[in-house]
């Protein structure tokens, strides 16, 4: 089986395990667990906006 | 900030307690992504944490990544082979169906590759929070 995902939708599944992760590694009790992992999650996903805008202002 | 120096002092004045279980919950959570997390009863944390790093490891092998072997050559593919074989059983697993011999000839395969990578780098985050769980420096 030979999965081919789009670009974006690779970033967005990456973003999404990595903040579960970091989540609950990073943080004690659960509330702040929740936090970190969405503002991981907001990070990662403002970065894939931000680096694919830089590129389209690289490519012009 | 003197609350947070408060805490990190609060935090390195707690007592390490070295029992059995801070050398078997690594171990297995190594072997087992999420299980040093489970053998502790944080079911959820441990359910969660093997979801999202065994999704990552097939999403990657479904995308042709190269699993890489320790060949001892050049450079990258040693931290390759590092960050491979922090998913323990998922990795020996891998190289014993030999999985994870994909040429790379599309770009989601590259994808795979890092997938791959990642899921087991973070799977070693997990095995250091097992470990800080085990000593009770982590609730």
């Amino acid at each position: 089986m030979n999965l081919q995902l789009s670009h974006f939708t690779a970033a967005l599944l990456f973003a999404i395990f990595a903040s579960i992760v970091f989540g609950i590694t990073q943080r004690n009790t659960s509330r702040e667990q929740v936090r970190y992992g969405l503002y991981c999650l907001a990070m990662f996903i403002g970065g894939v906006f931000v680096a694919g805008w830089v590129m389209w202002l690289l490519r012009r | 900030m003197a609350n947070s120096v408060k805490a990190k002092t609060a935090e390195a004045t707690v007592p390490v307690v070295q029992t059995s279980m801070s050398v078997i919950a690594p171990a297995i959570a190594w072997l087992i992504p999420g299980a040093g997390h489970l053998i502790q009863r944080r079911w959820i944390r441990g359910l969660l944490l093997m979801f999202s790093i065994v999704t990552m490891f097939v999403l990657g092998l479904l995308m042709q990544g190269r699993v890489y072997h320790p060949n001892g050559g050049d450079i990258l593919d040693i931290l390759g082979f590092v960050g491979d074989v922090g998913a323990g059983g998922l990795y020996l697993l891998t190289r014993v169906m030999d999985w994870g011999q994909g040429a790379i000839a599309h770009a989601t395969a590259d994808y795979g590759t890092k997938y791959l990578i990642v899921a087991g780098l973070l799977n070693l985050i997990c095995v250091a929070d097992a470990y800080h769980i085990a000593i009770g420096k982590k609730s």
